[in-house]
């Protein structure tokens, strides 16, 4: 599987960041193809939530370029609003419009930003909405949501706008165990359908049934860059063996 | 009560003026206040440097003095305008120092993501504050935004010393005409009173309206 050839989407080269002190990102290389599906784990603070938000400048870098089809990351304005336009991101706290509804949520974007009609951007929510099994929900606010349902609005949200690349920021971290399944259902048909994915997560299962590539960071770097087989199978370093011994226990 | 029926137009016309200072001037302070309070937070340094300026220096200056800056020193620039102008001028920069910090706690009151999410959506700076943080903001802003337009309110009486029609001025001529100094003011008084009150009601029905859509 990791021999298969993806042009390059996403592509990052010698990214350093630092926060005070701290250097949460050390000469980041990863480069993510067309298709693609990169899952990135690794222990808390090692960088990979950042990792994951630099790509689309939600984080700006010290050093390094980011490149999303070919095109570096501008710095501010409207060309980065134009760029964060074709990268999708779900957040682990949902980040869903408090005071809108579930389609006005879904719609948004498409009409500010899109520039579609109204009409047009509610029917291509509702689709979605109903792909992600929530089309009876349109009217209610996010608060009356639970979070798994929550979290399908926001994927719904993001491919509301035809993302070239979504990036999943712990999608199921902040979800009671019997709703996480449900936005694995939703993140899995997504790969299978052949969106470019980054996605941080804890989830094992989902990393080894349905990622490409698994990055393990630690302390700011990449650690390991393999096939879920490989890295799951036969981890090389010592790090990775470490924290697999450690999560895979339970 | 015969001080009021005997001089109901002098009345009349200070409360008037009061009125009018109050309603232009607050429409100023609203919207020097929204666009102050968007360079405060917005990602450009240079305007979030303008707007912090701006807000030390009027909040800081106490208003009669900024009434002599803009009366007195405006003129100077050949800058020539009627009084109430001037005085509107005034009154509405002072209150936006206000009103932009209040709206500023407002926005810092809506979760970081929610701006997060709607930049990750390809919205830009304006679109980001206008269509989701200043409206989840508007709620815990109705509340001091109506104090400080209550404020706004009585210091119009400020605009009085400067030759603009407005109730506190009117004892002036009532006293002259040899009416008791107490009961002039009490119905003064009651002037404002109307005009504070009618804002806290509007407010208090802003507020009502926003709690009930949560």
């Amino acid at each position: 599987m990791s021999t298969a050839v993806f042009p390059p989407l996403i592509e990052l080269s010698g990214v350093n960041k630092h926060f005070g002190d701290l250097h949460v990102l050390q000469d980041i290389d990863l480069t993510v193809g067309r298709g693609e599906v990169v899952v990135v784990i690794g222990p808390s603070g090692s960088g990979k939530s950042t990792l994951c938000r630099t790509i689309n400048r939600l984080e700006p870098i010290g050093s390094g370029t980011i490149r999303i089809d070919g095109e570096p990351l501008p710095t501010e304005g409207k060309g980065l609003a134009k760029l964060r336009a074709e990268v999708g991101m779900v957040f682990q706290s949902f980040n869903l419009f408090a005071h809108r509804t579930v389609l006005q949520n879904v719609s948004l974007a498409q009409v500010k930003v899109r520039g579609r009609g109204r009409a047009e951007a509610d029917a291509r929510s509702r689709a979605l909405l109903d792909r992600v099994g929530l089309a009876s929900q349109e009217d209610k606010y996010p608060a009356q949501l639970s979070g798994g349902q929550q979290q399908r609005v926001a994927i719904a949200r993001a491919l509301a706008m035809d993302p070239k690349a979504l990036l999943f920021d712990e999608p199921t971290s902040a979800l009671d165990p019997e709703m996480i399944n449900e936005v694995l259902d939703v993140m899995r048909g997504l790969a299978q359908e052949g969106m470019t994915m980054v996605v941080v997560t804890h989830e094992m299962g989902f990393a080894r049934a349905s990622a490409n590539r698994v990055v393990f960071m630690a302390d700011g770097r990449i650690v390991e860059d393999r096939s879920p087989e490989d890295f799951f199978g036969a981890p090389e370093s010592a790090r990775a063996r470490d924290f697999l011994s450690k999560i895979l226990k339970h | 009560m015969k001080v009021l029926t005997d001089n109901w137009s002098i009345y009349w016309h200070g409360f008037v003026g009061t009125l009018e200072l109050t309603v232009v001037s607050a429409a100023l302070a609203l919207l020097l206040g929204v666009l102050i309070a968007s360079f405060r937070v917005s990602p450009v340094r240079a305007l979030r440097a303008f707007g912090t300026g701006w807000v030390t220096i009027l909040r800081n200056t106490p208003l009669t003095l900024l009434f002599f800056i803009v009366v007195l020193g405006l003129p100077r620039f050949d800058i020539v305008l009627p009084f109430f102008t001037f005085s509107v001028l005034a009154l509405g920069c002072y209150t936006s120092a206000f009103i932009c910090e209040v709206l500023r706690s407002g926005i810092n009151t809506v979760p970081p993501g929610q701006g997060e999410a709607a930049r990750s959506l390809g919205m830009t700076f304006g679109q980001t504050l206008g269509l989701v943080v200043l409206p989840q903001a508007y709620r815990s802003v109705v509340a001091p935004i109506g104090s400080v337009l209550i404020a706004l309110a009585k210091n119009s009486a400020i605009a009085g010393s400067f030759s603009v029609v407005e109730l506190l001025g009117t004892y002036r001529t009532i006293n002259e005409l040899g009416y008791g100094i107490v009961w002039t003011f009490v119905w003064i008084a009651v002037g404002y009173l109307v005009i504070t009150l009618a804002i806290s009601a509007v407010f208090n029905l802003l507020e009502r309206r926003t709690a009930v859509s949560r």
